[in-house]
């Protein structure tokens, strides 16, 4: 248990030192070597924890109460979270954002009080580590590490292009690995007041990541995602309240434990919910990870999309036994299942690469909130594997959007054009991430498959019907940027390969992982997640997808694999005709000009649809922001006054 | 092992047939369409000899990539078919299909040309519009018959159409999207009168358009036998009327084709949505209840 000890202070270490290294020689190097040791020690930590798992339990307790190491530990975290808190008043102070103060002023002083006064409950483990732990950390570790080798190339390029942004990327790569820090935390801590010091620094580094530029949009936006998450973090601080008090309980284990026939437990699971609905950018707090994408592109793929967001679904993960069949269950599935089909339709009007990939995360965090708020074996299975797979290959797709702006100048989707012969690796790579996120045989459709097998099960046609429209819209938007990179453009050269070998090696490995992933998910569910669901739940899942048919997704697989080669042996020695595409006129040399009727030349420009009349944020977006607050709004009332209530449930 | 043989004749036999049904639909609805338009046109066979005549054709190709989505395209169609016929997972037949659909709309955006590019954006909007209805076809047959198995979905005591005749209206209403028949046929059309050249086929021709061609004809039998489908329980003789209703079903389609000017894709995307919503959401809402009610 040391070795998860170790991997956190030295992770911290990195950190510091990141921060104090200011030639861009040495600070590469410790970021290179500190994320491969980080790697290295997480591996190593995973292995023997998922040995060390009792059996009985099924999880591995480390720190309990009594433990002299808590004293200390609680000290640190008391002083974390007034600097914390002194953090965010000065510069809220300095921006003239006073709210903010409040927010955290809500949000921390009760906690504190209780440490100080002595009432905070420490009656179950401090730290707990079970399969879905140990996953988490396998994601945020691997993912994580190779994101930060991959900011080294990445910051060079992006200072080098963006001469009118400050250059302190040692603050931003140090920041990184501090967020790691604090993932690790927060993944490890079964104690709500421990999570929730963990979850306050995510906040806070994603907060201070977005403002990285310190220009004026970078400012709005970052006090947006910082006054979002803080008023998520006041519902963490309800539930620790409700939970001090009345149950005289102050860790997550023991609240499970009380199950969801329990009816006061629905208070503190409503607050909980709302505090994952503001980290996981569920409508109608969605609009921050919109602006979050001001920031340099790692630390979208690494906070935005893999493993910050992640951490408000881990949490209904978590809570799911506790939101079967009751109110909070209703409020997050509904929640969940909207957001997911109203930012996939938001979605199709965008043309940035990363605006669409905002709204592709929210609208996939929002089917796995759904499948948490289900409350069910095989839907809490979905929910994890749809994190697993979303978590790979949307980092990767981010990486791939990061590479190709600062060797092209350009992220939108229109520039994309002909990538395929353009920049050819890229075009693969970006091939895998995107059919990785919709289309079967690949991972996130297997998932989808099994979330929609539960909605079916557990009766809920509301569920089915977001599900099925929301794939239908995130097939639209993924395919046309698919097609366009796949457009073969004639007499056109490759670029010069600007882009440096290292996050080459992070995007090659990252495509790796989403081919593994997506060859060995039955595998994963079987050894990690239904030992987890079975000790969450009580009772096993059942079969969710038959060996049949992940014979027949494995040969479908091999097909596509097989595909080139196939092609390869048609076309070879065969004698056709080779020609320019069909302008509707006489071709100008090339398939991109014309001769107009005038006999000049003229260029085309084949453009993909945005339906903006249809689908424009300036149509849906405040509808779909103002239907989802409604629900948050009836269902949260509902919630708390049932539990108080204790009526119907 | 008996079991694994009859798998195979099975699948065998829809190799060999499924292109022999999808002629005679075909020539059925060429004839059809020239008699409803008073005059003479081809004789029954003409499909047949047009797909021959393409396969003896060169090839003229824009670009090698186009030849080998193509070639995916019909590919995976032959295998969803084959998976179908199988007694596989129904929900797994719908999603290799749409990889198929996929591959052959990246086909016609790798052609890089105006009409292709066009008709590539239509089909996606097409499979926008379609896509909830296929799915809810799926999960009609599984509240019906309790699994996505198509071998179990045809051992039932009742058909599932008298539990789900919502669904198979909605499923009828998309067919029309899926044959690409008039109002529906935006992105191409099988006739003459198609606004954009071609559409997504615009670039493809002689023995590639006919490797395209063939996969489709497999694609339309298919879809055909949704509508089967719907007819059948465990009487052997419901296969008969099964096939009937999808003769007359398909007739319907002919005569719809004839009847109706195309419409604007707004038209065919709300329309389509909204029968989705109101025809398969409510039925299905009524089955779900039932079966709380059950409880």
């Amino acid at each position: 248990m040391t070795i998860a000890f170790i991997l956190f202070i030295f992770t911290l270490l990195i950190s510091v030192s990141v921060y104090f290294s200011r030639d861009d020689r040495v600070r590469e190097g410790i970021v290179t070597a500190g994320s491969i040791v980080m790697m290295v020690l997480d591996v190593i930590f995973c292995v023997w924890a998922f040995g060390a798992v009792n059996d009985n339990t099924g999880y591995l307790v480390y720190l309990e109460p009594e433990s002299s190491f808590v004293g200390i530990f609680n000290h640190v975290i008391i002083a974390g979270e007034i600097f914390l808190f002194l953090l965010i008043s000065v510069l809220s102070i300095i921006h003239g954002k006073l709210y903010c103060i409040i927010l955290a002023f809500m949000g921390t002083a009760p906690v504190l009080w209780l440490d100080f006064t002595g009432q905070a409950v420490e009656n179950g483990p401090m730290l707990r580590f079970d399969s879905l732990t140990i996953l988490m950390f396998l994601v945020v570790g691997l993912v994580g590490g190779l994101i930060c080798i991959y900011s080294n190339g990445y910051m060079k390029d992006y200072h080098h292009h963006h001469t009118d942004v400050g250059k302190r990327p040692w603050f931003f790569q140090s920041m990184l690995f501090l967020f790691l820090a604090a993932m690790y935390g927060l993944i490890s801590s079964d104690n709500i007041s421990w999570m929730f010091f963990f979850w306050e620094i995510t906040s806070t580094v994603s907060f201070l990541l977005i403002g990285y530029t310190r220009k004026e949009e970078a400012v709005t936006n970052s006090f947006r995602a910082l006054w979002m998450n803080l008023l998520g973090g006041c519902g963490f601080t309800v539930a620790i309240l409700y939970n001090t008090f009345v149950y005289k309980n102050g860790s997550l284990i023991e609240l499970i434990g009380m199950g969801s026939d329990f009816k006061g437990v629905v208070i503190p699971v409503a607050c909980l919910a709302f505090a994952a609905f503001t980290k996981s950018a569920q409508m109608p707090f969605s609009r921050w990870l919109l602006g979050a994408m001001v920031a340099p592109t790692p630390s979208s793929a690494l906070l935005h999309s893999a493993t910050m967001v992640k951490a408000g679904v881990y949490l209904l993960i978590r809570i799911s036994p506790l939101m079967t069949g009751t109110l909070p269950g209703i409020m997050v599935t509904t929640v969940g299942g909207f957001t997911f089909f109203a930012a996939s339709l938001l979605a199709i009007s965008q043309s940035d690469g990363k605006k669409v990939l905002a709204y592709s995360t929210i609208s996939n965090l929002g089917l796995i909130t759904a499948c948490a708020g289900v409350g069910k074996p095989a839907a809490t299975w979905a929910a994890i594997m749809l994190l697993l797979f979303h978590a790979v290959s949307k980092s990767l797709m981010f990486l791939c959007v990061g590479a190709v702006e600062n060797a092209t100048g350009s992220r939108d989707i229109e520039d994309m054009h002909g990538l395929i012969v353009k920049m050819p690796k890229m075009a693969f790579v970006m091939t895998v991430a995107i059919c990785g996120m919709f289309l079967a045989p690949f991972g996130m459709l297997v998932a989808k498959w099994a979330a929609l097998k539960a909605y079916i099960d557990s009766n809920n046609v509301l569920l089915v019907i977001f599900l099925v429209f929301g794939s239908a819209t995130t097939m639209f938007y993924w395919g046309k940027w698919l097609g366009k990179l796949f457009a073969v453009l004639h007499q056109s050269e490759t670029l010069r390969d600007i882009i440096h070998k290292s996050e080459w090696y992070v995007m090659y490995m990252l495509t790796g992982l989403v081919i593994t992933l997506c060859a060995t998910f039955p595998f994963l569910g079987s050894i990690f997640i239904e030992p987890m669901l079975w000790v969450e739940f009580g009772y096993k899942a059942g079969q969710i997808i038959s060996s049949d048919d992940v014979r027949v997704m494995l040969m479908m697989l091999i097909m596509i694999a097989l595909m080139p080669v196939l092609a390869m042996f048609l076309i070879y020695n065969r004698k056709e005709k080779m020609t320019m595409s069909y302008m509707s006129g006489a071709n100008a040399g090339d398939d991109r000009h014309f001769t107009d009727a005038f006999g000049g030349i003229r260029p085309s420009y084949l453009s993909n649809w945005y339906m903006e009349k249809m689908f424009g944020e300036k149509k849906i977006l405040v509808l779909s922001l103002a239907v989802a607050a409604a629900f948050v709004v009836v269902l949260m009332i509902l919630s708390v006054g049932t539990g108080i209530g204790g009526g119907f449930r | 092992m008996n079991n694994m043989v009859f798998m195979i004749l099975i699948i065998a036999g829809y190799l060999i047939l499924a292109p022999v049904a999808g002629f005679f639909l075909e020539g059925y609805d060429r004839v059809i369409s020239s008699r409803l338009q008073r005059r003479m046109g081809p004789p029954f066979l003409q499909p047949v000899y047009d797909l021959i005549k393409l396969f003896e054709k060169q090839a003229i190709v824009v670009n090698n990539l186009e030849t080998a989505l193509v070639l995916g395209f019909t590919i995976f169609t032959i295998f969803s078919g084959c998976l179908f016929f199988a007694g596989g997972d129904i929900l797994l037949v719908f999603f290799a299909f749409s990889l198929a659909d996929m591959f052959l709309v990246l086909a016609a955006s790798s052609a890089n040309s105006p009409y292709s590019s066009l008709g590539s954006q239509r089909e996606f909007v097409q499979m926008m519009a379609y896509e909830p209805m296929t799915l809810l076809t799926a999960i009609g047959f599984y509240m019906c018959c309790g699994s996505f198995n198509v071998s179990d979905i045809i051992n039932q005591d009742v058909p599932a159409i008298v539990r789900t005749p919502g669904v198979f209206l909605g499923y009828c209403f998309i067919l029309i999207i899926k044959l690409r028949k008039s109002p529906f046929d935006f992105s191409t059309s099988h006739h003459a009168h198609q606004e954009m050249v071609k559409g997504l086929t615009q670039d493809i021709a002689g023995n590639v358009l006919g490797i395209l061609e063939l996969g489709e004809i497999y694609e339309e039998v298919f879809l055909m036998t949704i509508v089967v489908l719907f007819f059948i329980w465990k009487n052997p003789l419901s296969y008969v009327l099964g096939i009937a209703v999808a003769l007359l079903v398909f007739f319907i389609m002919i005569v719809v084709d004839n009847v109706f000017p195309r419409v604007k894709w707004e038209h065919m995307l709300v329309s389509s949505w909204g029968v989705t919503l109101s025809l398969a959401g409510s039925n299905f809402l009524i089955l779900t209840m039932l079966k709380i009610a059950r409880i």
